[in-house]
């Protein structure tokens, strides 16, 4: 698993990426309770704004972590928003894409990196 | 953040692991670990404890005694200070020549003066214009008192076992009553919709105070965020987002708050700032009005949202001036203006959100319903 500093995680799932965001992130964001998913089959280039979280305080942009094409979106967390909170390295990913360029995510970080970075 | 000035609660706050933020050049508790959504759902359930302790605290005394005070105090807001009975409040608004608000404030008959309490973020003007537009009034700024707000169904039952008195007490009532923490200032009213007491407490007694209403198992403390969340549902204004000096109290759909005798054909019509276009507003109609949205999908329109009146095309009509997710609600929910065409219950409005145009009910505010002691 890779993190970026956006607090967003990546995982290997086959030939595609899975995103979701941090409990570092999570916890930042405070009770999320709306999220705005892509539609699948975007194509997007990195540092795209994707997906929109809105929590009881304020909007919050995920961007792209690498180019490549979403093929599918968690809808889910249309409904319960809220999994976000509980479950955000788990049950509450937000949209795999299938990559263009693997060798993207070497420029992210490891978990002791990123576990550094948030302390 | 050297500058930022702190409450008398400030330690209190950090020991229980608030989330400290500036507001209104205040250190002050945005959340604590509880969160927003549950400190919400908390004080509309059971009670929640506010420090509200940056807020202004003014006393006006006259020679002429209460109605000397209300007499002159009524040349700046569009009140009937002078038909206010001893130990009641009034909300009112401080206007401007061209009919704008420059601040919303709480107006309570205390027998022999009134006391005020107002914005913090507006503290210093409002003394300001209170000191230029008062000759012969004296105006205090209370130092060395805090002000905390006990909010929710259950705070009748906690605080009334400190303070027997508050149990008699109908909503904006106001009363001085001795206690062990002093002499307390109390009023029947708050900011959140619900039951509740707002007291003004010594700087020296508020911390202890503090910790004796949050040792009720009923109460939790709850900071800025759901303090906003709560007060939007119950469709109260926020000064500096809802209400400005660009908005009059009539466009505001502050109306009720300007009594008969202060309108058109009343004893005492007129005579505060900007009467001559509040009195046509009240008569008229204003050209917009300050409406509650309900959102149809679930995305929260958030302060600057645009509205317009059509799915597609057109100009903007108005704009979002507060807008977020209500826990109680369990929903979106926005206040804005409208063209007064437009603020019917039932009209659906288009928001502009990220590009796209989502649909809005206009809606009877509040969103949820008062829960006060009549």
């Amino acid at each position: 698993m890779k993190f970026t500093e956006e607090h967003e995680w990546l995982r290997v799932e086959g030939d595609l990426v899975v995103v979701g965001i941090t409990e570092h992130a999570a916890e930042q964001l405070g009770d999320v309770v709306f999220v705005d998913l892509p539609e699948v089959g975007t194509s997007v280039t990195k540092d795209d704004e994707v997906v929109v979280i809105e929590s009881v305080k304020a909007a919050s942009d995920i961007l792209a972590p690498i180019d490549g094409e979403i093929v599918e979106v968690n809808e889910m967390l249309a409904d319960e928003p809220g999994k976000v909170n509980d479950d955000p390295m788990g049950d509450a990913w937000f949209f795999k894409i299938k990559p263009e360029d693997l060798s993207q995510m070497d420029d992210y970080l490891d978990e002791a990196a990123y576990k550094a970075l948030v302390g | 953040m050297a500058d930022l000035h702190t409450t008398p609660l400030n330690a209190l706050h950090r020991e229980l692991g608030a989330k400290m933020v500036p507001f209104a050049g205040y250190d002050m508790p945005v959340q604590y670990p509880m969160g927003v959504m549950k400190e919400h759902l908390h004080c509309r359930a059971r009670a929640g404890l506010f420090d509200v302790s940056h807020m202004g605290q003014v006393i006006l005394r006259a020679p002429g005694g209460y109605a000397g005070a209300a007499e002159a105090m009524e040349r700046l807001v569009p009140v009937d200070l002078l038909g206010l009975a001893e130990g009641r409040q009034r909300y009112g608004v401080f206007t401007n020549e061209a009919g704008g608000i420059l601040d919303d404030l709480m107006i309570a008959n205390r027998g022999d003066h009134i006391f005020v309490v107002v914005n913090a973020a507006c503290k210093a003007d409002d003394i300001a214009h209170m000191r230029a537009g008062l000759s012969g009034v004296e105006v205090e700024e209370i130092a060395g008192r805090a002000l905390l707000a006990l909010q929710g169904p259950a705070a009748e039952g906690v605080l009334a076992v400190l303070v027997p008195e508050v149990a008699a007490m109908r909503f904006m009532d106001v009363g001085v009553f001795g206690s062990a923490f002093g002499e307390l200032w109390v009023s029947r009213s708050g900011y959140t919709g619900e039951d509740g007491y707002e007291i003004s407490v010594t700087e020296g007694q508020a911390e202890s105070l503090a910790r004796t209403l949050l040792a009720h198992e009923d109460v939790a403390p709850i900071g800025l965020g759901a303090r906003d969340s709560l007060r939007l549902e119950a469709g109260l204004c926020l000064y500096g987002h809802d209400i400005d000096t660009t908005t009059t109290p009539v466009e505001a759909s502050l109306s009720w708050a300007i009594q008969k005798v202060r309108r058109a054909g009343g004893v005492r019509a007129g005579g505060f700032p900007g009467a001559a276009r509040i009195l046509t507003e009240l008569a008229q109609g204003a050209p917009r009005a300050r409406v509650g949205l309900r959102p149809e999908g679930r995305a929260p329109m958030r302060e600057g949202t645009a509205l317009f009146a059509a799915a597609e095309g057109g100009e903007a009509v108005g704009h979002v001036t507060s807008g977020g997710f209500g826990p109680t609600i369990e929903g979106p929910m926005s206040m804005g203006y409208v063209p007064r065409a437009l603020g019917a219950e039932g009209t659906t409005i288009y928001a502009e959100v990220r590009g796209k145009r989502l649909a809005a009910t206009v809606t009877a505010l509040p969103f949820t319903p008062a829960r006060f002691k009549r």
